[in-house]
């Protein structure tokens, strides 16, 4: 199984309630994984600063003193918000890679969940209550978000193993099935010069994505590749910075749900993730077609 | 009328009485309220009651019912009616997919769409859908009728064995061994029955084509002996 949620919004007045309304959405999912939970979140872009959220297993040690020793080897403004096993690193955009570097150095162990101008991605063994109140997701607030809960089959339960994964900056996938090319593919995409962290088939779909994408295409159009490179079952959800995709593979035997209002467009794997949505009694409510590209975006929006 | 509201009542609660209604009870018409995407909701049915349940289930609402007529004033989640045996199931929205799974008996009327496998391995159980199929309905379907006055996704009939299936509008591709069938009067008869039974007025049995199993799947070819 597997239970996806996301949400994206198109009226700014209910971006202070994203991580809330998620958050209840995912908890509504709890029986259909209860492995692990993760959340992406997208806010707070301002065009001149990125965000790195990193983990860590020792977090006590790790996240000690990490503010001054970055801007010390960076020698400009850092800022480090730990929440439990995560934090947030706020930098300049310019930064980012020389920040990436040090941190590489400094906290070797510390591993990056994601980077970019707005993605934030929060992941833990456990129940998603129990992962969305040791991260406070519940009062966040941002642009469209993806949650995900997870029946492991295909790689151990371990917080990399946990959904969204991230494998480009500012994009993140969760994924509710299973991939039967994934060793192959991912020797392709070593090749092209990925990297991997774990031996998880979704990890393989993500950076697929990445790569599909640093080649020139759009999110809509990496997503349809998937539809032929990819094999096995797959609902995926996306996000990019600005953007929020849904695929299904053609079989389409993972179940899906998809409601839209003037609001927002939101995804549940069941529909009772979605009841609580504002306005959901007159939401347009449909099943996503098998082997069709959904695709949103801010930025392309009239 | 019983009113149960599954955002008080739990729905074990609801199921339960609904399975220990004793011969000759005089509540038999119950209604459902918040349903709020719930699964199994009415599941087991087997006496000649009637539920309405006011908004949109989730998994396998009314499953195996004997008997019961179950309206979904909203729209249902994955395997509706699955395994029926007798009574009917109407979905006045869509139904998600494999609805009617190897259904037995009983009458399934799905007002707007049916997603994939509608009917797939369906028993004798007759099913109307008055929008559009997804791929692969009534795969393997053993008997019974699937009537769509839509479009039909791809490999419709994949595998079929008895099962009549009546089409109005496309067909995306049939699957294997699936195939046009000659619209016989029997078979308008038939048809004019079930879009009567399903509450369709306006739409002729001669709008319809017919499909079936050519035979060749399931039906041994000494030919093809030296292939085992």
């Amino acid at each position: 199984m597997c239970g996806i949620v996301g949400l994206f919004l198109k009226d700014k007045s209910l971006e202070p309630e994203l991580g809330s309304l998620l958050s209840s959405m995912l908890v509504t999912m709890t029986d259909r994984g209860p492995d692990s939970a993760g959340i992406a979140i997208y806010g707070g872009a301002n065009g001149n600063k990125a965000k790195i959220t990193i983990q860590s297993a020792s977090p006590a040690k790790d996240f000690d003193d990490l503010e001054h020793d970055l801007r010390r080897a960076l020698d400009a403004p850092v800022s480090v918000e730990v929440k439990s096993t995560h934090a947030v690193i706020t930098l300049a955009k310019d930064k980012l890679d020389e920040g990436r570097a040090a941190l590489a150095t400094l906290r070797p162990d510390v591993r990056v969940m994601s980077s970019g101008d707005a993605i934030e991605i929060y992941k833990e063994t456990g129940l998603p209550k129990d992962v969305i109140s040791r991260f406070g997701v519940s009062s966040m607030s941002g642009t469209h978000g993806i949650g995900h809960t997870r029946m492991a089959t295909e790689s151990a339960v371990t917080t990399l193993g946990a959904h969204p994964f991230s494998t480009g900056s500012d994009q993140c996938l969760v994924h509710n099935g299973s991939l039967s090319n994934h060793n192959n593919l991912r020797r392709e995409l070593v090749r092209e010069g990925m990297t991997f962290e774990t031996q998880n088939d979704t990890e393989v779909a993500a950076a697929y994505l990445t790569a599909e994408m640093a080649k020139g295409k759009d999110l809509g159009e990496a997503l349809t590749g998937a539809l032929s490179d990819l094999d096995g079952f797959f609902t995926f959800v996306v996000g990019t910075k600005s953007g929020f995709g849904v695929v299904r593979d053609p079989i389409a035997c993972k179940p899906a749900v998809m409601a839209e209002t003037d609001r927002y467009v939101a995804f549940g794997s069941e529909y009772r993730a979605l009841v609580n949505l504002p306005g959901i009694e007159d939401a347009r409510i449909w099943e996503p077609e098998p082997a069709t590209v959904y695709f949103w975006d801010h930025e392309k929006a009239a | 009328m019983p009113v149960f509201d599954l955002s008080v009542t739990s729905l074990r609660e609801f199921n339960s009485m609904l399975h220990s209604l004793a011969a000759g009870a005089n509540d038999t018409a119950f209604e459902v309220v918040n349903p709020r995407g719930h699964h199994a909701v009415a599941v087991g049915i087997d006496a000649p009651v009637t539920v309405d349940i006011k908004g949109s289930v989730g998994y396998y609402c009314a499953g195996m019912n004997d008997g019961g007529n179950v309206t979904v004033h909203g729209s249902a989640g994955p395997g509706v009616a699955e395994n029926m045996m007798s009574g009917t199931v109407v979905i006045e929205g869509d139904a998600s997919q494999y609805a009617g799974a190897t259904g037995q008996g009983g009458l399934l009327v799905i007002k707007g769409n049916a997603a994939s496998r509608c009917g797939i391995s369906m028993k004798g159980i007759d099913i109307v859908v008055h929008g559009n199929i997804g791929h692969m309905s009534a795969f393997m379907g053993q008997s019974g009728h699937l009537v769509v006055l839509g479009d039909a996704g791809d490999a419709l009939g994949d595998s079929l064995y008895e099962a009549k299936l009546f089409v109005r509008g496309s067909v995306k591709s049939l699957g294997s061994d699936c195939i046009e069938k000659e619209m016989r009067q029997e078979h308008l008869e038939k048809l004019a029955e079930l879009l009567d039974k399903a509450g369709v007025s306006g739409v002729r049995p001669e709008e319809f084509k017919r499909y079936g199993s050519a035979r060749k799947l399931y039906n041994f070819n000494i030919d093809n002996a030296d292939a085992y």
